[in-house]
């Protein structure tokens, strides 16, 4: 499913390429930030929480080169098919980046306010589930720039992997907030942080999915949705 | 053209894609022509509709303005070229020993790619067709048809005080209109297109383009272009052509957005080698 011969006009090839960088660029940022709070979470290290929502700004600054790109590309170019759907997606794909960037914001400023959370269990799985969040951001941004439809579907398979975490999170801090109201705050902080992690999976799941529909036209087969009450 | 059987009419009939429904209008089936040795169109199958416009696509020499001279027999004035198969227009084989060609082509009018007025007036471009086919009464009569056709290709207001006025002073995209008027004044079925606008500016561009949407349901259209936003713009039915054959036919949108075969889709990104 990858990209085909080149356009007879070799600058329409470097613009679309170009493009993919920029997504590639803005993902990479993305998992950085979402590796970087969750570091500083475990670190309580607020000069890396700050830094994670200072280089928030780039990603907002690359979303609206990714905007202009696409504009120009689509009055200068006048793309077809395929390389319609592609730069569709890539204008789509950008704010959805821009939002996972947001929650990993989001993330980092609750470090500040999570001092006394050393003895909240549930703690310990935010790291893998971050781990594999940033992974499927990855993972789907790479079958972007590919057109790799399979790579796509594979991706949003593991959505279900996620919002299991979700539910076991959810429902240990359910049980700490009950022993002891002491456990409340930090533990509704760590909520919303799991929260945050869903959300940038279900992000990356809908990246996917447009992913699916510009390599090949169709949209992908509904898929079976997880049954957590927690959602 | 040699007869093909029905059993192969009826095959080809499921050829016609799900879609923007429409009236058949003109069908076309196994169509092939050649100059001397070459084959410049290869066992083409298309039905046309009624209702729309339909497009013809392709490179340079890929058949389709052949094709397009198949639908009102204008191959037949090329000594060399040689055509088998069947084309129907509302059922009636146009190829058969007993249709009048000077008749079909009044039903199956023709616009080309360069505006060819006659040299003589605005008004008697438009009004020497119904004149020799008898379609007017009297000078009233006719008076009212060459307003009429005018009007209906928008050229009236622009002209309507200098009739008496040679068609070839007209610009050029006037002379395309003046010749889609003279098309229209034999009050034709089918208005086959190869390449109107490509000789014009922009704005005259529009024009046309704006006409063949007014003009729409009124006569089945089939235009040839190379311009692909101008297909994507003015029709709703578009075909592919590539070396001599129909690749892919399908709903305008669906060609310009989901192709699904890949010669169709290396043409219109624009990959095609």
């Amino acid at each position: 499913m990858a990209a085909t011969t080149g356009h007879t006009v070799k600058a329409f090839d470097d613009d679309l390429d170009q493009l993919r960088a920029m997504i590639s660029q803005m993902g990479g940022i993305a998992e950085n930030a979402i590796a970087e709070s969750m570091r500083a979470l475990m670190q309580r290290d607020h000069d890396g929480a700050e830094r994670v929502v200072r280089d928030d700004k780039k990603l907002d600054a690359l979303e609206a080169e990714v905007e202009a790109s696409v504009v120009q590309l689509i009055a200068l170019r006048a793309p077809l098919a395929d390389d319609l759907r592609e730069v569709v997606a890539a204008l789509k794909i950008a704010s959805i980046v821009e939002r996972i960037g947001d929650y990993a914001k989001n993330i980092a400023k609750r470090v500040p306010l999570l001092e006394d959370m050393a003895r909240i269990e549930p703690l310990s799985l935010l790291p893998e589930m971050a781990r594999l969040v940033s992974e499927m951001v990855h993972k789907v941004l790479n079958a972007f720039t590919e057109r790799d439809a399979a790579a796509a579907v594979q991706v949003c398979e593991r959505d279900r992997a996620v919002d299991d975490f979700y539910d076991s999170i959810f429902r240990t801090l359910l049980t700490f907030m009950m022993e002891d109201p002491h456990n409340i705050t930090p533990s509704a902080h760590l909520l919303f942080i799991a929260k945050n992690l869903e959300r940038i999976g279900d992000h990356a799941t809908n990246v996917a999915e447009m992913v699916y529909f510009a390599a090949t036209g169709e949209r992908m087969a509904e898929r079976p949705r997880g049954g957590g009450l927690a959602r | 053209m040699s007869p093909v059987n029905d059993q192969s009419l009826n095959e080809m009939a499921g050829h016609h894609q799900a879609g923007t429904a429409d009236a058949v209008k003109m069908i076309a089936r196994h169509v092939s022509v050649s100059y001397g040795d070459k084959l410049a169109v290869d066992g083409v199958s298309i039905d046309i509709g009624t209702e729309n416009v339909t497009a013809f696509i392709g490179p340079s020499g890929c058949g389709k303005s052949t094709f397009l001279r198949t639908l009102n027999r204008m191959n037949d004035t090329i000594p060399a070229a040689r055509s088998t198969g069947r084309i129907e227009l509302d059922g009636e084989d146009i190829y058969s020993p007993s249709m009048d060609v000077v008749q079909l082509r009044a039903r199956v009018g023709m616009v080309f790619q360069k505006p060819n007025p006659f040299p003589k007036s605005i008004y008697e471009n438009v009004a020497y067709g119904p004149r020799i086919h008898g379609l007017a009464r009297g000078k009233a009569d006719l008076d009212t048809v060459v307003e009429r056709s005018l009007k209906r290709a928008g050229l009236w207001e622009e002209v309507k005080d200098r009739l008496t006025d040679s068609g070839t002073a007209l610009s050029g995209g006037q002379q395309q209109r003046l010749c889609i008027a003279r098309a229209i004044a034999v009050d034709p079925e089918v208005i086959l297109m190869d390449e109107p606008a490509s000789a014009l500016d922009p704005i005259a561009t529009a024009k046309i383009e704006e006409l063949i949407h007014e003009l729409r349901g009124r006569y089945a259209i089939v235009i040839v272009t190379h311009n692909m936003q101008q297909a994507a713009r003015v029709s709703q039915r578009t075909a592919f052509f590539h070396l001599g054959k129909l690749v892919e036919y399908g709903d305008t949108s669906q060609i310009f957005t989901n192709p699904k075969a890949e010669r169709t889709k290396d043409y219109i990104t624009g990959r095609y080698g």
